[in-house]
């Protein structure tokens, strides 16, 4: 059995008669990085403030090693906590922002030094101890905020869209900073984020929420291959949906017909009985594109658009009845609008969910 | 300059002139040497200051006006500063009609205040005491306090607050460390105007205090009354160079603690 280092049960959050958690059962692992990702307003921040107990549950309990911890106040609550907005206090210089968890804690003089010191140095701001936060750019502040979060070692850290306000340069790196210090350090982090490349990019695991409720918790791969439901497939990336009804199943194959009356090879799942309705899903970048037809799964259509993106181009097709996107590595072939080829989908990138 | 901007400027400058020129024409009157308030000023003497220093009468009243300003800008800033804290929490029901009481002071007239402080203070033994006068005028600071505190408690960032808890702060931590840092520019003017109104109060001295506690306004004031003297005018000297030194240092400290806020 995993090693569940955090456990919510039933844990609601209401507002009057608004539901902004509902009923949330969630474990998380010790050691991992779990995202919480979702669009705006699903309740994300909400679970972050009851985890670090700036708010009260309004049901449901939440557990840290075992026990209870509802009643127990932020403070002693041992969960290092870094905010969008950093939350840096103005008044202090970095250092004694970065010493400030360890005074509380009672930490000798020498000892608060030595820690301080080898945190700064861990988020590459030894230099800059004697500065005010207003002195530092938003990157900068950020690490501040990283180190002051880590520097007592708490067991768990948790993280409210911390890079959020950061150019995406400055971003990228960070995340890959943060990955790396997750790895080094062993801890529990909970990320909040609305970002799914970044959530893509970090995580061990993500929850995918929708209006206070997880769609889905697996891997990125899991989660981008494999979409439990139609938020999540629509919301973590581009996708392309099919509608159609099961026709029948071959050994680890099901066979979909299409609104249109097209037959498709799928990948089969539990569950498919004969005549379901399902949605199948196929990433952008799975589409193949050739001019003759190939085997299986294949179906003329038509280019209604293709747009340079940089490194690939995003081909807009038209056919069996509606829009496709494909996505083509830069050096192929680039087709006219109004081209006529055929669409192949392999298979086993075919992805069936309840429509 | 063009017209646009003149006629602001003309009237900018008659309104600083109408507040103004009254201390102006008052204030050289200090340094005469003639034995009446009037103009010309005969010859330079600082023989008004010297009365102020050497008349009993005087200098009690200096003295006085330090002990009851210091008492009640200490007594005013501790608890208009937890009013203003306490009333960060938004009880419904509660805090509005609770803020509200605590301003009530600024609009209530002074001669109300003070006939009612002078009945209650006849029950429990306050009349013509220091204590019953720090009290008086700390009813009457604690408004200013609070609207300076609240102003600078408002525009805080609560999450400082959050982030001081998660980092193992309890209430009373956080309260030390980050929340009075943070709000010590609006404190420090509450204090400063709390020590100004105690300053220049009358009314409320009139009505509560004894012989033993005339304050210098007061002593202004009786002065006034029977003999005009320009040791008036030197009081008032005092009373608007301390002022400005006050308001300097409230700057200045301001400048030093808003530097590192912002
Ligand atoms: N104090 C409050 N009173 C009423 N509703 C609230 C309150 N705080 C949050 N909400 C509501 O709860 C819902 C979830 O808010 P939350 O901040 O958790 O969203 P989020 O997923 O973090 O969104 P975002 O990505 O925009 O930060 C929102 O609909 C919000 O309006
Ligand atoms: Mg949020």
């Amino acid at each position: 059995m995993a090693d569940f280092h955090i456990r919510l049960d039933g844990v609601t959050k209401t507002y009057g008669s608004l539901r902004v958690v509902d009923n949330l059962r969630l474990d998380i692992i010790r050691g991992e990085f779990l995202s919480l990702l979702g669009p705006s307003g699903s309740g994300k921040t909400t679970i972050l403030m009851m985890l670090a107990g700036f708010q009260d549950a309004s049901e449901g309990t939440i557990y840290v090693d075992g026990n209870m911890i509802n009643d127990i106040p932020s403070h002693k609550r041992n969960m290092g906590v870094v905010f969008q907005s950093y939350a840096l206090f103005p008044h202090m210089s970095v250092a004694q922002n970065v010493a400030f968890p360890l005074k509380m804690r009672g930490f000798g003089r020498s000892d608060i030094r030595e820690r301080v010191e080898r945190a700064l140095d861990m988020v590459q701001l030894s230099t800059m101890k004697d500065r005010k936060p207003s002195q530092l750019s938003g990157g900068q502040q950020q690490r501040v905020a990283l180190a002051r979060a880590l520097v007592f070692e708490p067991g768990v850290v948790l993280m409210d869209e911390p890079l959020g306000a950061l150019d995406k340069q400055l971003r990228e790196q960070m995340q890959l900073d943060i990955r790396e210090l997750h790895a080094r350090l062993g801890l529990t982090i909970v990320f909040v984020t609305h970002d799914q490349s970044e959530a893509l990019t970090m995580s061990d695991r993500i929850a995918v929420f929708n209006k206070g409720r997880i769609e889905q918790i697996d891997t990125p791969r899991m989660i981008y291959d494999h979409p439990a439901t139609r938020f999540v497939a629509e919301f973590i990336g581009e996708t392309n949906l099919m509608e159609g009804e099961i026709a029948g199943r071959e050994g680890d194959e099901a066979m979909v017909r299409l609104s249109d009356g097209c037959m498709m090879r799928v990948r089969a799942r539990d569950g498919l009985e004969r005549g379901a309705k399902v949605l199948v899903t196929i990433r952008p970048e799975k589409v193949e594109l050739s001019d003759p037809p190939a085997a299986a799964n294949s179906f003329p259509v038509t280019v209604s658009d293709t747009i340079y993106q940089g490194d690939h181009f995003r081909v807009q097709l038209q056919g069996a009845g509606q829009r496709f996107i494909a996505r083509r590595d830069r050096r192929a072939a680039e087709w006219p609008q109004g081209a006529r080829l055929h669409a192949t989908f392999a298979a086993d990138d075919c992805w069936v969910i309840a429509p | 300059m063009r017209p646009g901007k003149l006629i602001p400027a003309v009237f900018g400058l008659l309104a600083v002139s109408f507040l103004l020129l009254p201390l102006l024409v008052i204030l050289p009157l200090a340094f005469t040497s003639s034995l009446f308030l009037i103009y010309p000023i005969p010859s330079f003497s600082l023989r008004w200051f010297d009365v102020l220093v050497t008349n009993p009468v005087w200098r009690a009243a200096i003295v006085n006006s330090l002990i009851i300003g210091i008492g009640t800008t200490i007594l005013s800033t501790v608890l208009g500063g937890l009013a203003s804290l306490g009333l960060r929490e938004k009880l419904r029901f509660v805090s509005a009609p609770l803020s509200t009481l605590f301003l009530l002071p600024m609009v209530v007239p002074a001669v109300v205040l003070g006939v009612g402080l002078q009945i209650l203070y006849a029950r429990f033994g306050l009349s013509s005491t220091y204590l019953g006068m720090i009290i008086a005028h700390t009813v009457i600071a604690i408004p200013l306090v609070m609207v300076s505190v609240t102003n600078s408690l408002q525009g805080m960032d609560s999450r400082l607050e959050l982030a001081a808890a998660s980092l193992g702060a309890g209430p009373a931590a956080t309260l030390l460390h980050v929340t009075l840092p943070l709000a010590m520019p609006g404190i420090l003017t509450g204090a400063v105007l709390a020590f100004a109104v105690s300053l220049d109060e009358v009314v409320l001295n009139i009505f509560l205090a004894g012989p033993g506690q005339r304050t210098i306004a007061r002593q202004m004031f009786a002065e006034l009354r029977d003999n005009i003297s320009p040791a008036i005018a030197a009081a008032a000297f005092l009373f608007i160079a301390g002022t400005i030194v006050l308001m300097a240092l409230v700057l200045l400290m301001r400048r030093r603690v808003g530097g590192t806020a912002s």
